[in-house]
């Protein structure tokens, strides 16, 4: 099977999930055996350290480094009655375009649940979340089941393969909301409170659920741990063409051919992505920008497509990778009105603790409304840029769900000014004439 | 005065609760748990199950509709037999959700937040469904629909979907 594809060697065309006897016959859980027993936990975190795997959430953190700062001493003289430390899987996949982790719940349950194990075994968590948005029904009982024939297999429970490692894992579907994928938010919400996110320090690796060292990882980034511990930290370093290490779950939609979601080498460049696999554009549509990584990433535009996506690059363009999952802004959408649906997204999905973005966002959605919809007035520009200024600012919220609501905004109105320019000029949208019939 | 507002609770529900009991440090670390489940018995979560659930959970009901008004899929008012949950995140907006929106409206007679007379479903509007490569998209119940258009919308709801 394909070693250079490892996320979706499992992966088949009609998207029928992979079972246990599937995944064990095509080498799954070896990656686990190996493992147990035979290395011990520092090893397997040198391994993901000197891999540079880097969280497929968005934010692109270094998975060993984050794993680094989780204390590795003696739990059983923790003050209080709880000694637990946790792992918590993000399945929470809600960012606007994005539907890579769908796929690889929906299509290879096992491959997430052998990372967990493994992820959990190195950071010595003995209890473990599935953290995952209801709407995800087919995944959250293929996962049950699997877990449940993990159990049998003596995969997950007490003392797994034979040794001191014992581990519980829970799928916890989630009760809605944007805001649980932001990882002390999820934490709140599995402490069944409101998801407010919460001020760091101090990190969850530290202090998370419950006030116990926890670590949160999205589901692409534990799907790769397996495969990094079973063939090493440079076999997976030599799968990206960049500096970048591995393979990433791409992703377009939007007016293009054939919308869909590939796992290709990281830093493959942006037009091969765009035109070899997602087929170019419809006919009749023209490129004008792209949203590289999800709704709260900056605009690339057509001077962008030969860059290749990684972390560093997208980031140098002044964007950010993100999810890797790409939304194609074509020249028939307006563009005014496409960066109002985002930023009306993340109004409604504002937890409401932080004022910028409580108030920020709703008072920024107003003003592109009033553009869109015609009442728009040549000060409303200074208006948006003195927005993006203030609640794009890091700092002056917990999370980074305003920042990031202002990315495309910002972006938006620097590569698309004479639109929102001539809608106030017009007093109208001059893209509602010509809306795809 | 000290009402037992517990009784509002069936016994299954009270067991299923109390299970969740046994995974967090302090009661009122299962309140969602416990607003799902007796949703999951009585389509929503009215005010007597908010008094009910908060009092066995040692809380406040206010902190407890705090919660349980925080989170979407929490339903506190009743809902139709299936929930519509239509998509109308970016890429389901550039390929024409709002013209879906009011397809379905002008079929079922509902707005946005309303349920049909005959009870059978409430229209939400929803966050990326996770779909792009697909969209539109919408949900009804647990059913993911894809690629929804004008036509298929027509016929998903006059055959009246997951109905055996």
């Amino acid at each position: 099977m394909s070693l250079d594809r490892p996320l979706t060697r499992n992966v088949r065309a009609d998207r029928s999930p992979t079972n246990m006897a599937a995944y064990e016959a095509n080498g799954g859980y070896q990656g686990l055996r190996a493992a147990m027993g035979k290395m011990a936990p520092a090893d397997c975190l040198k391994t993901i350290q000197d891999s540079n795997l880097r969280g497929r959430g968005g934010a692109g953190f270094p998975t060993g480094m984050k794993w680094s700062f989780v204390p590795m001493d003696d739990t059983s003289d923790a003050p209080g009655p709880n000694k637990h430390k946790y792992l918590i899987c993000n399945a929470d996949e809600m960012e606007p375009g994005a539907f890579k982790d769908r796929l690889l719940l929906e299509c290879d349950p096992h491959q997430l649940i052998e990372g967990m194990i493994l992820a959990a075994y190195t950071i010595g968590a003995d209890v473990a979340y599935i953290f995952i948005r209801s709407e995800y029904v087919v995944a959250i009982a293929l996962l049950r089941e699997a877990i449940a024939q993990c159990h049998a297999k003596g995969y997950l429970g007490k003392n797994i393969l034979g040794t001191q490692f014992s581990l519980e894992m829970h799928v916890h579907p989630s009760a809605g909301r944007y805001i649980c994928g932001e990882e002390t938010a999820l934490i709140s919400a599995l402490e069944g409170k409101r998801a407010n996110p919460r001020a760091k320090p101090p990190f969850p690796q530290v202090s998370g659920l419950w006030g116990r060292p926890t670590i949160v990882n999205n589901v692409e980034t534990l799907c790769n741990i397996h495969h990094i511990i079973e063939r090493g930290a440079q076999w997976f370093q030599d799968l990206g063409l960049t500096s970048d290490a591995g393979t990433k779950m791409y992703g377009v939609s939007g007016r293009v051919k054939n919308p869909g979601c590939w796992e290709l080498p990281i830093g493959t460049p942006i037009r091969e992505i765009l035109e070899e696999y997602a087929g170019g554009m419809e006919d009749g549509y023209k490129l004008r920008g792209l949203l590289p990584g999800g709704g709260s990433t900056d605009f690339l535009v057509e001077e962008h497509l030969d860059l290749a996506m990684d972390y560093d690059t997208i980031g140098k363009a002044g964007s950010r990778m993100g999810t890797g999952t790409m939304i194609i802004l074509d020249d028939k959408t307006c563009p005014v009105g496409f960066v109002k649906n985002l930023v009306e997204f993340f109004s409604r999905e504002s937890c409401g603790f932080c004022t910028p973005c409580r108030d920020g966002l709703p008072w920024s959605a107003q003003v592109l409304d009033d553009i869109e919809c015609g009442r728009g007035l040549p000060e409303d520009l200074d208006t948006l840029a003195r927005q993006v200024t203030f609640i794009g600012a890091m700092g002056n919220t917990h999370c980074a769900l305003a920042p990031g609501a202002m990315e495309p905004l910002s972006s938006g109105l620097k590569y698309f000014r004479d639109d929102f320019e001539r809608h106030i000029a017009e007093g109208s949208c001059h893209f509602h004439k010509e809306v795809h019939s | 005065m000290s009402e037992n507002l517990i009784a509002a609770l069936s016994e299954e529900e009270i067991a299923e609760i109390d299970a969740e009991l046994a995974h967090v440090p302090i009661p009122a670390g299962a309140a969602i748990d416990a607003l799902k489940i007796v949703q999951a018995h009585r389509g929503w979560v009215s005010d007597e199950s908010i008094k009910a659930i908060a009092q066995h959970l040692s809380m406040s009901a206010a902190e407890l509709d705090g919660i349980a008004t925080f989170y979407t899929l929490i339903f506190r008012r009743p809902v139709g037999d299936k929930v519509i949950l239509l998509c109308n995140s970016v890429t389901c907006w550039m390929k024409g959700c709002d013209s879906l929106q009011q397809n379905i409206s002008e079929q079922l007679g509902i707005g946005m937040g309303e349920t049909t007379a005959d009870n059978k479903y409430t229209l939400l509007p929803m966050t990326c469904l996770g779909a792009c490569d697909k969209a539109p998209v919408l949900m009804v119940g647990d059913d993911l629909h894809e690629n929804v258009s004008a036509q298929s919308i027509e016929k998903l709801f006059q055959t009246g979907v997951g109905e055996q």
